[in-house]
């Protein structure tokens, strides 16, 4: 099997995982970076979210073929010491509960907010579609609001 | 100094001694988790605390973190006592071990929103022993009275000469100090971080992604496991070919286990292919005709039969025959899924010498004690490894997914992680039951409640796992709050039908009363209705025995704005409910649309769950459990056809999201009362809040959940 190469974090990776198997995969199993989750497996949920060529995406449903040559960032690599504004946000808002989906929040807020450095509550209603089960939003909303601000 | 200290001193010596350079642990007060005594000693107050010579204090987690902040709540308690520096503390979670049993379980676990409740004498005792050890020590190595000396944020201070020795500096001679008995707890007044707004220790590792959760587990030499189970609920294996499965690349193993068959590879994804190449043939068992029409109907008729009696006040017959007006209602509630965002996984290694576990698991003994059988070990040779749990609510305290893990290890040969998707999850649970019951009052010539009968029909979660506490039929737990309405009426019946029905039933956040809350609180919302009674007011005026429902009550009312019109187009309605001994009341203001839909613009929750530790994680919680009854209210509904479970993803069993989230705000009684538990109790009134609300605004009673559109 030819392997496949993209850009993970920065660095450059072939893996020869099934052409089929979702990215999500490719990143726990065999790159080790556990960071992004499995929810659902059919992109209901989010907790798979990363970044590909700088756009959210969920990974539990993208075949890894497809992100040849392609540039993706996990919550591992979105800054070094938990150091971008979201991240910093979400620690002075305390948003975690169990924090199993809030590596797909956080990237998904990231993502939005790149796009949109100021988004209202309906911008974030309308791209913060992750399902978080320990019922964080309230908070999930106030941090992207600080992260806005410059956190 | 008791014989018993001496040797375990002693032990503790030896073992630091060998413990090398690098990770010596100069003071591990006696009785820790790897220094136990030789005799039996059920209160351990200091198993918890580790102080390194570099001031860092390790403190022991016992309980499991699954979203309720007992990560940071608990050492909160112990740092506290300890007069510790917050930000030197580490955290780590305990092993299985007999230090750590649950005072109010009697075993090693998490649930029943207990956690604080049953830590806060003990931890703050250990926190006080501990101080004690450290200022004798500083005391005596300055050859000044311990009197005159003070602990402050991580170091002693001997107060007239101004001299200071660091906690990590004092560790070593600490360790000699007898343990000291009943040291006196500090006052509320003087606490320092309880009652604080501390932040969460375990935020950092939930913001980058480093958290290890159990399906992030990884051993050398591990395999995953994706398990066939049967459609059917107790359906068994009548055979299998693992041709096509034994095909895919990556797979290593196919192996029956109790639970299905086992396909066991390289990772997930080849897992999972082979599990849905593999060709299962399964004896479906008893249960292949039930379905959810069969269960309602089941239910119905049970309902014609006297139950076995929970409550009897007073003369409820001749209350309700002298009436001048009566109501009867039948709510139905369905079975209900956990959820949790991280689907069921474990890894374990069975090996001849020993058995390693690692799970995201609520239930640390009863996993050990499933090693030990599995594994055919003494239960000293079963290492749980709990890692961060990624949502809870009582699915963890099932060891479905770890005996499953350890029995494909075993037959593997190898250290496997076992991991459901999201579909073995939605129909592979032990779940919310569902429940029906039927509801009659009596109203006076004055709109007074002069009787009150409540028929309460339902599988039993206890009579499946612990029989035991079924006595003459009832289910004690079952009938909590149905039992415990709260509102001064002079004749009262409430009686219980345990009524199996073949799908297996386990707690769920709230558990009972999270059924229970729903029957009582709407349809005393009907008697209010009936009476011509303001709802709040209602309820205020029959809350004369019940001060803490009746104070969290006049909160929420306040704070709500209750009295006054709500927003264009909603309307509020009100619910306030015991659960874990907390209080809780919430107003919900709601709308619905012409096409029936319904939104929830705001919710005002107040609590009472008596000394606070954390203001903000209450807070967090009651949002948190007000969001999980939300769902439940609006979306929530697991249905049966053929014995199966009809949903099986988010896209049929669907969950809150951002956008429907209501505005919550929480306020907490100011309370010196018993404590309560927070992690559940937000949830009962949730669903009662809302639909009161939408009776409010439409005039149509919901009486069957979840609520759907309103038409």
């Amino acid at each position: 099997m030819s392997p496949i190469t993209f850009t993970v974090n920065g660095k450059s990776r072939s893996v020869t995982d099934s052409p089929d198997t979702p990215l999500l995969w490719v990143l726990r199993d065999t790159l080790g970076l556990t960071g992004t989750k499995f929810g659902c497996g059919i992109a209901q949920c989010g907790a798979c979210t990363v970044h590909l060529d700088g756009v959210a995406t969920r990974t539990c449903v993208l075949p890894v073929a497809a992100v040849a040559g392609k540039r993706v960032t996990t919550i591992e690599g979105l800054s070094p010491n938990r150091s971008h504004a979201v991240q910093k946000a979400w620690i002075a808002e305390d948003v975690p509960q169990c924090g199993y989906c809030q590596s797909g929040q956080i990237m998904a807020a990231a993502a939005l907010l790149a796009k949109n450095p100021h988004p209202s509550d309906a911008d974030i209603d309308a791209a913060m579609t992750n399902i978080c089960r320990c019922g964080t939003y309230q908070r999930i909303r106030s941090a992207i609001h600080r992260a806005a601000q410059g956190a | 100094m008791s014989a018993r200290t001496d040797v375990t001193r002693r032990e503790f010596l030896e073992t630091a001694g060998a413990a090398g350079a690098g990770l010596v642990v100069s003071f591990h007060l006696p009785l820790g988790p790897r220094f136990r005594p030789t005799t039996a000693d059920p209160f351990a107050p200091n198993a918890w605390i580790r102080i390194n010579p570099d001031d860092s204090v390790l403190i022991v987690v016992d309980r499991s973190e699954m979203g309720q902040g007992v990560t940071t709540s608990l050492p909160m308690l112990l740092a506290e006592e300890l007069e510790a520096d917050w930000s030197k503390i580490k955290i780590e979670f305990a092993p299985a071990d007999k230090a750590y049993i649950n005072p109010m379980f009697g075993m090693q676990g998490t649930g029943g929103s207990t956690s604080v409740r049953a830590a806060y004498t003990p931890l703050r005792k250990a926190g006080a022993a501990a101080r004690e050890m450290l200022v004798t020590a500083a005391a005596e190595t300055w050859g000044v009275d311990k009197t005159q000396c003070r602990a402050e944020l991580g170091a002693v201070i001997h107060t007239p000469s101004k001299r200071r020795l660091t906690f990590g500096k004092l560790a070593a001679k600490a360790a000699t100090v007898p343990l000291p008995h009943d040291v006196p707890l500090k006052e509320p007044k003087d606490w320092k971080i309880l009652g604080t707004r501390v932040r969460r220790l375990d935020t950092p590792p939930k913001v980058d992604g480093s958290a290890q959760f159990g399906i992030d587990v990884k051993v050398p030499g591990m395999l995953v496991a994706v398990i066939a189970r049967s459609p059917v609920f107790g359906g068994k294996v009548a055979s299998f070919d693992a041709t096509k499965a034994k095909a895919v690349p990556g797979v290593r193993h196919v192996v029956q286990v109790s639970s299905g068959v086992a396909v066991v590879a390289d990772g997930y994804w080849p897992a999972k292919k082979g599990r849905d190449a593999l060709a299962v043939t399964w004896d479906e068992g008893a249960n292949a005709t039930v379905s959810s029409a069969s269960i309602a109907q089941l239910f119905a008729q049970r309902a014609q039969q006297a139950g076995a009696v929970a409550r009897h006040d007073g003369d409820p017959d001749a209350g309700l025959s002298a009436a001048a007006a009566k109501l009867e209602a039948v709510y139905e509630l369905p079975f209900l899924a956990h959820a949790t965002m991280e689907p069921m996984n474990c890894a374990a290694h069975v090996r001849a010498d020993g058995v390693d576990i690692w799970a995201p698991t609520q239930f640390q003994t009863g996993a050990q004690g499933f090693g030990a059988k599995i594994g055919g070990v003494p239960p000293e040779k079963v290492k749980v490894h709990t890692t961060y749990l990624g949502g809870g609510f009582g699915r963890r305290f099932e060891l479905d997914f770890i005996q499953e893990a350890l029995e494909t290890s075993k037959a593997a040969g190898a250290p496997v992680k076992v991991i459901w998707s999201r579909e073995d999850d939605i129909r592979n649970a032990q779940y919310r039951p569902a429940n029906y019951h039927v509801l009659h009052a009596g109203l006076d010539a004055a709109g007074h409640p002069a009787a009150w009968t409540h028929r309460i029909v339902a599988p039993s979660i206890m009579a499946r796992v612990f029989p035991d506490t079924i006595k003459n039929g009832l289910d004690g737990e079952a009938v909590e709050g149905g039992v415990g309405m709260p509102y001064t009426i002079p004749n009262v019946h409430v009686d219980y039908l345990l009524t199996d029905t073949g799908i297996p039933v386990g707690f769920w956040r709230s558990v009972n009363n999270s059924f229970n809350a729903f029957a009582v609180e709407s349809f005393i919302d009907e008697l209010a209705h009936a009476a011509k009674r303001d709802p709040y007011e209602f309820r205020r005026d029959l809350l004369g025995k019940a001060p803490r429902h009746l104070g969290a009550l006049n909160l929420a009312a306040s704070k709500a704005g209750w009295g006054t019109a709500p927003p264009a187009g909603r309307a509020r309605g009100i619910a306030v409910y015991k659960a874990f001994e907390s209080y809780v009341a919430e107003v919900a203001e709601v709308s619905v649309a012409s096409d029936g839909a319904v939104k929830v613009h705001r919710v005002v929750c107040a609590v009472d769950c008596g000394p606070v530790v954390n203001p903000s994680i209450v807070e967090a919680q009651m949002e948190s459990a007000i969001v999980f009854g939300l769902t439940a209210a609006l979306y929530g509904e697991i249905a049966i056809e053929g014995g199966r479970v009809k949903q099986s993803n988010f896209h049929d069993y669907p969950m809150v999201r951002l956008a429907e989230m209501p505005k919550i705000e929480v306020y907490i009684v100011p309370s010196s009362e018993a404590q309560g538990g927070v992690g559940e109790p937000g949830t009962p009134p949730i669903a009662p809040a809302v639909c009161n609300a939408i009776f409010a605004a439409t005039g149509k009673r919901i009486r069957k959940l979840p609520i759907g559109k309103v038409v």
